[in-house]
């Protein structure tokens, strides 16, 4: 059932990205930093709907898809405030609350009431803690997906000096490239933790640290091509446009892993 | 200090006329030889408007002083008649310029004329260069100016404070001062949305031209601080490093220069180009494959067409910044009418502010008329009220004095309340008539 609390994150993102495009449209501190203020009242309500949805579930929500949607919509949010605060740029907002609305909306909406959910006592907070490191890296890998579409929009642009309205106001290129290798650190280190965890609860489950389920080498395969993707961003013949684009071929790798693996492929991580 | 916005509270008298007049000349009616004889410094703005003050031109005066316009904007007392030709005589007689000689030169305006051209100006739409910034920054400079000496009144604040806010709302809500209009500027913003603060990146500029210096000067201006400095006579190039605080290379260093620079720009005379692939695909190689932005401002071109090829290096000619300054250009000419509009938009906001004062000053008008009815009546009275005790008398007094209040109170709120411009201003010249208080009209 939707709450209150569900339309306050809702509007919280909306008002946020609508001031974030006003924002790039105006250049105006002020309403930038309302934007980014609104953003942070968004996460922090998002936080608060989830733990309600936690407590009706029991557990994270990570064991429906709404749940799990809207886990990853927050975790999406965090990360790109995160992102945006250390680089101190707000104009790639507009392009990535569209997903965390969207996201945000379909859980709110669509969900079925929360109902507790039985597992054995096998699934504890190691458990919960492994599948939201993941899905912290997923979002960082989207963030990273998107800033890159956006470098290799405007370096295409300026190399083919087809300048419109909207590059002015575009980040710098090199800013684009800081911050989509910003998100991919990010996403890296989340992830290694989120294999780590799940080994260790394979271990302490299974008695085995690998169980050879396609997750695990999907996983480690991801991992495998966005450290591939740090250490080539900078090298003299990647630099640029060419990592960019192996950022975003690597998301494909991403998705590839949260939908087919998990819907048809794997055993251990089939939780909807 | 008093801010604009306590003297208006503090300072206004509501019972003066409020006609603004403006009298000035601009880019378009006189050449810069005459402008450039009429401008006022800081120091003779201020004399200025305090001598007109003094004189009882006018009583509030602003002075607004650029390269490209002098104007003196004023408030009109009772004795306005001759005002504009005592202005444009000021012109003459202050510059000492021969009577006559600003003739077809001088533009007058009054009132809302007046307050648009203000509004336009501070707008940038009345600039040489459609949409410049600068202006807003030196029409703040003549008010606050104006303001510290006690020049303005609550006439001028206001009308200025509503300058600067329209102006802001110009270059916040349209995208009229958003695109560069000089080549060298062009250059520079291209600059930095690759690279972003400038301040972290060098810059190495082949030749000792006029145009180099000039991007160099601009590259300096934001934040650029390592610059070198490559001429095919090493003394202009030393000569042009010391001038730009850089580093001089000897022209055959250029390969080992190259290898340091992110942003290139190449203002070399002579016929073959002076920067090829070759060259530069080892200075990129050496580098790192760090980003290159090559700004080619030779004619012939200095820059092989096949460098804008290589990987990660970005090449503009003059022709290609030319072309990006033509459509900014066009891109802005398009945004004045989003800009009348906010202009607009603002006058009907400071007419109807203009009505306010004026309704306060009609209801003090009649209430001071009916106040001195009353005085009188009661006086007229009086001997027939002799069997009335002293305290009977007060109340009587004191009843007529509520009745004055009860009367002035519906008119009071209609006025007060009335959101429609003219709808006020027919209301406003309404009371006026039909309490004959067309004497001393505020």
């Amino acid at each position: 059932m939707t709450s209150i609390l569900d339309y306050l994150v809702l509007a919280f993102y909306a008002v946020s990205l609508g001031l974030h495009i006003w924002y790039l449209y105006t250049d105006s501190r002020l309403v930038g930093r309302l934007g980014t203020v609104c953003l942070a009242g968004g996460v922090v309500s998002h936080y608060f709907a989830l733990l309600s949805r936690a407590r009706a579930v029991g557990s994270v929500p990570y064991q429906d898809l709404y749940g799990s949607m809207s886990l990853f919509a927050w975790l999406l949010a965090v990360t790109y405030l995160g992102i945006e605060r250390f680089h101190r740029q707000r104009a790639v907002a507009p392009f990535i609350l569209p997903f965390v609305i969207a996201f945000a909306s379909v859980s709110t909406f669509l969900a079925p009431a929360a109902e507790a959910v039985h597992r054995s006592k096998a699934y504890g907070p190691l458990f919960a803690l492994h599948v939201t490191v993941n899905i912290l890296a997923y979002a960082a890998f989207a963030l990273s997906f998107v800033v890159s579409l956006l470098y290799l929009a405007q370096n295409r642009w300026l190399r083919h000096r087809r300048l419109g309205t909207v590059i002015w106001r575009f980040p710098a290129l090199e800013v684009l490239e800081r911050m989509s290798r910003s998100s991919v650190i990010v996403g890296v280190s989340a992830l290694s933790f989120g294999i780590l965890f799940g080994f260790i609860w394979a271990r302490r489950l299974l008695g085995q640290y690998i169980t050879g389920d396609p997750k695990e080498i999907v996983s480690l395969l991801v991992l495998l091509v966005y450290a591939t993707y740090l250490w080539l961003s900078r090298k003299t013949a990647w630099r640029g446009a060419r990592a960019c684009r192996l950022c975003v071929a690597s998301f494909f790798f991403v998705i590839f892993s949260y939908t087919v693996v998990n819907f048809y492929l794997s055993s251990y991580h089939r939780f909807f | 200090m008093a801010t604009p916005l306590s003297k208006q509270a503090n300072g206004a008298r509501q019972d003066t006329p409020m006609r603004i007049i403006l009298v000035g000349l601009n880019h378009r009616t006189a050449p810069v030889e005459l402008r450039e004889r009429v401008a006022f410094t800081a120091e003779q703005a201020r004399w200025a408007a305090q001598e007109l003050r003094t004189r009882g031109v006018v009583e509030e005066a602003v002075v607004v002083s650029t390269c490209n316009r002098s104007e003196l904007y004023g408030v009109l007392g009772e004795n306005a008649e001759g005002a504009a030709g005592a202005l444009e005589g000021f012109f003459t007689s202050f510059h000492e310029l021969p009577a006559g000689s600003l003739n077809g030169s001088l533009y007058r305006h009054f009132d809302a004329d007046a307050v648009r051209h203000l509004f336009r100006v501070a707008a940038g739409l009345d600039s040489m260069l459609l949409g410049e910034a600068e202006i807003l920054g030196q029409v703040r400079q003549a008010y606050m100016a104006a303001l510290e000496s006690g020049d303005t009144g609550h006439v001028l604040n206001r009308l200025f404070q509503s300058a600067l806010e329209v102006g802001k709302r110009v270059r916040t809500e349209t995208e009229i001062g958003t695109r560069p209009m000089s080549a060298a500027f062009a250059a520079v913003k291209l600059a930095e949305q690759i690279f972003g603060r400038l301040r972290e990146h060098c810059g190495l500029i082949l030749g000792a031209g006029a145009m180099g210096e000039q991007l160099v000067e601009h590259l300096r201006d934001r934040g650029m601080t390592r610059i070198y400095v490559a001429n095919r006579s090493r003394e202009r190039g030393e000569d042009l490093a010391r001038r730009v605080a850089g580093q001089s290379f000897a022209w055959e260093d250029l390969p080992r220069a190259l290898e340091l620079p992110d942003i290139v720009v190449a203002s070399v005379g002579g016929s073959e180009p002076v920067l090829n692939r070759e060259l530069v695909e080892k200075a990129m190689h050496t580098r790192g494959g760090r980003a290159m932005f090559v700004i080619d401002l030779g004619v012939p071109r200095n820059v092989d067409a096949a460098v804008a090829d290589l990987y990660n290096v970005f090449l503009y000619t003059i022709d290609n910044l030319t072309e990006i300054v033509e459509q900014n250009k066009h891109a802005r000419a398009k945004e004045v009418p989003r800009a009348e509009a906010l202009i607009s938009e603002q006058l009907e906001k400071f007419q109807t502010w203009q009505a306010s004062v004026r309704s306060v000053a009609v209801l003090a008008a009649l209430r001071e008329k009916l106040q001195q009815n009353r005085e009188e009546f009661l006086q007229q009275h009086m001997d027939e009220m002799k069997h009335l005790s002293p305290e009977d008398r007060e109340r009587v007094g004191r009843l007529t004095a509520e009745l004055l209040d009860s009367i002035l109170e519906q008119p009071a709120k209609c006025l007060r309340n009335e959101k429609g411009l003219r709808r006020k201003l027919e209301e406003i010249e309404a009371v006026r008539h039909l309490f004959g208080l067309e004497k001393n009209k505020p």
